[in-house]
């Protein structure tokens, strides 16, 4: 009984009502949506404002003497961020340097060398590595990764110890064991996105490369990378981003202190993990202030950071003559 | 897709079934982490025993909960550190320190070899410090003739997070050693002259497990959990004690004589021939007025219960038990807080 009436094929008089409706639901789903875009605007916003409004003591009693001082001392109320946005860039470097070369050999070769057979299971594999949480890579690299670059640190040092980078004790524990653990962590996202868009390379401009006579290396090198490109710098910005903001395996392998050494193997912090650390004890206001504060200084760092690389991957996709 | 949906079902599900727990009377806590093992059990066995009553209790640190009793977010704090004065006069209704057990905070190392040291503060505080740096240190030696130690730098570790530990082993280096009171001073978090930090208790116990020739300060059960050696301490009588439960509460019983009214006291560097010198009471903080009748009748019984029945709770855990003169103060002090009314 309600089936027939309801029914919108059994009664004409129900078409303008019908129509009226999609109509409604137009408007409905775009001011939704609308609704959705916008509020990423207002939580990006909110969130300046916030850590704005909440670093105030620290802003007017240090001014912009907090970005190069370099002291950190809860009992004296002095405090300078310098070291922690030197650990947090120096230790996001070290990853990239590691990782990029190395997620991106691993794309091009899952990508455009190993038949499908094989580089499917590998590739589900990496994306499980993707979801592995970040405590888990922190117990890793507590366990496995310290003592194992605490023996190699002492090796390079036999020989190369001279050399500042190389310098001072070797604890296991520092900067070059974040930026590797970061590495080990941003890995997975760099050869999952590009591969991802190297498969997505039209067919026609590897066979026509390779009929003209390109090797696999040429093909790669001229024509299927450079295609390419936008989506791996997107996949480099992505991996950025997450080792910028790493919290938790980083103060596990850091060494949690606020100096800025010459060696790589010294024991550095960051500004993330100093935030994870502090927040919960801090009690006066000046001392919540700074680390609000510190909170400030990563999203403004992030926010330059994406906006920088928005500006590359334009550049980079703005059409040249060479390419079709 | 399905994934998410069940996920959602889940929550959902649970959501209700939690609603459906609730106690009559619900009373929010937040604080000091140290004692959480101890609260959680407490505050379950008095839901046990009185089921109209559910006690939440987050471990959020110290430092939250002086915050959040001060704001008035919840209905008790809890610190392992005392209130500041100032912080105590910004409080808008009086606030209560109430002992509720004991801890000690251990210097653990990792030497080859070595599996008992003998430690002044002297040697604590320069090793902190960065004055002393090699193991085979003559003042280090002095003391620990009987063990050989190696020619190796030590490596001192500490607490990266802020934390009620970091604060009684730096009020302790404090009062022994005017450097330090000087040069770092006492808090949750300290500018350290030198050293590796650790994130949580278990992340200095895991430093110094790991890396030779460490030497950091942990809580008594995690060094004991993770079995690494920790060194006696000269106290105040000039004898090397270990510290165990019945150390601890002899220090805290020496403290008992001269416990001043607000129970804020630093037991560190505590006298008495058997006392470890560093030791410290975790307190709960309470506000003086609890205006809401039900939730302070509550909230008093239970912290009756704590100092009578549920002192027997924390040996199993660990935790060194308060001296019986402590809890006579306490119950009086427990008579004064007003329940109710303006």
């Amino acid at each position: 009984m309600s089936a027939t009436v309801g029914h919108p094929t059994v009664a004409t008089p129900a078409a303008g009502a019908r129509w009226h409706r999609r109509r409604l639901g137009d408007i409905a789903f775009r001011s939704a949506s609308l609704g959705f875009a916008l509020s990423v605007l207002a939580i990006t916003a909110l969130i300046a404002v916030v850590l704005f409004v909440a670093s105030g003591p620290a802003r007017s009693a240090f001014g912009w003497r907090f970005l190069w001082t370099s002291t950190w001392d809860p009992v004296a109320l002095h405090f300078g961020a310098l070291p922690f946005i030197y650990g947090t860039i120096a230790s996001t470097a070290i990853a990239l340097a590691l990782a990029v070369p190395f997620g991106l050999g691993a794309a091009i070769c899952l990508a455009e060398l190993l038949p499908a057979r094989v580089a499917d299971p590998l590739a589900f594999l990496i994306e499980l590595l993707v979801a592995v949480p970040s405590v888990v890579y922190g117990l890793v690299g507590v366990f496995v990764l310290v003592p194992a670059l605490r023996s190699v640190e002492v090796v390079i040092q036999r020989f190369l110890g001279f050399v500042p980078i190389f310098g001072g004790p070797a604890y296991g524990v520092g900067l070059l064991t974040a930026g590797v653990l970061l590495a080990v962590m941003v890995v997975p996202f760099i050869i999952a996105m590009s591969r991802e868009v190297l498969l997505a390379v039209p067919q026609p401009q590897r066979d026509a490369a390779l009929a003209l006579g390109a090797t696999r290396w040429e093909a790669v090198r001229h024509i299927i990378l450079p295609y390419a490109r936008s989506g791996i710098l997107g996949s480099v910005f992505l991996a950025l981003a997450r080792a910028l903001g790493e919290t938790m395996a980083v103060t596990m392998v850091i060494g949690n202190r606020p100096e800025i050494s010459a060696s790589l193997f010294a024991p550095a912090y960051t500004m993330a993990a100093v935030l994870a650390n502090e927040f919960t004890e801090a009690t006066g206001d000046v001392y919540l202030a700074a680390l609000v504060e510190i909170g400030l200084v990563l999203f403004a760092i992030t926010m330059i950071i994406n906006a920088a690389a928005r500006l590359m991957i334009a550049r980079v996709n703005m059409p040249s003559p060479g390419r079709a | 897709m399905r994934a998410g949906r069940f996920w959602l079902w889940g929550l959902l599900a649970a959501s209700v079934v939690a609603g459906g727990a609730e106690a009559a009377i619900l009373i929010n806590g937040a604080g000091a982490t140290f004692p959480y093992p101890l609260y959680s059990k407490w505050f379950d066995e008095f839901h046990k025993r009185n089921g109209e009553v559910q006690i939440n209790y987050q471990s959020i640190g110290s430092g939250g909960g002086i915050r959040q009793v001060l704001d008035g977010t919840v209905d008790f704090g809890a610190t392992d550190g005392p209130m500041t004065d100032e912080q105590l006069k910004s409080a808008p209704v009086p606030i209560l320190h109430l002992p509720t057990a004991l801890g000690a905070v251990v210097p653990a190392f990792n030497v080859a070899g070595v599996q008992s040291l003998h430690f002044t503060p002297e040697v604590l505080a320069g090793i902190f410090l960065g004055r002393i740096t090699r193991w085979d240190d003559a003042a280090l030696a002095r003391e620990n003739p009987q063990v050989k130690l190696p020619d190796a730098a030590i490596v001192p570790v500490h607490r990266a997070d802020g934390s009620g530990t970091t604060y009684v082993f730096t009020d302790y280096l404090a009062k022994v050693s005017p450097e330090w009171e000087r040069s770092v001073g006492r808090g949750t978090s300290v500018n350290w002259p030198v050293g590796l930090g650790g994130k949580g208790n278990e992340g200095v116990a895991g430093l110094v497990k790991q890396t030779p020739n460490t030497i950091g300060y942990v809580e008594l059960i995690y060094a004991t959990q993770n079995k690494l050696p920790f060194g006696d301490v000269r106290n105040r009588s000039g004898r090397f004690v270990q510290a165990s439960l019945a150390s601890v509460t002899a220090a805290a019983a020496a403290a008992a004589e001269k416990m001043p009214e607000d129970f804020r006291v630093s037991i560190t560097d505590a006298a008495g021939a058997e006392a470890y010198p560093i030791s410290s009471f975790t307190w709960l903080l309470v506000p003086a007025r609890l205006r809401d009748a039900q939730k302070g009748a509550a909230l008093k019984r239970f912290l009756e219960w704590m100092l009578s029945e549920g002192q027997q709770l924390a040996p199993p855990l660990d935790y060194a038990p308060l001296p019986p003169a402590v809890v006579t103060l306490e119950r009086q002090a427990l008579a004064k807080i007003q329940v109710g009314g303006a």
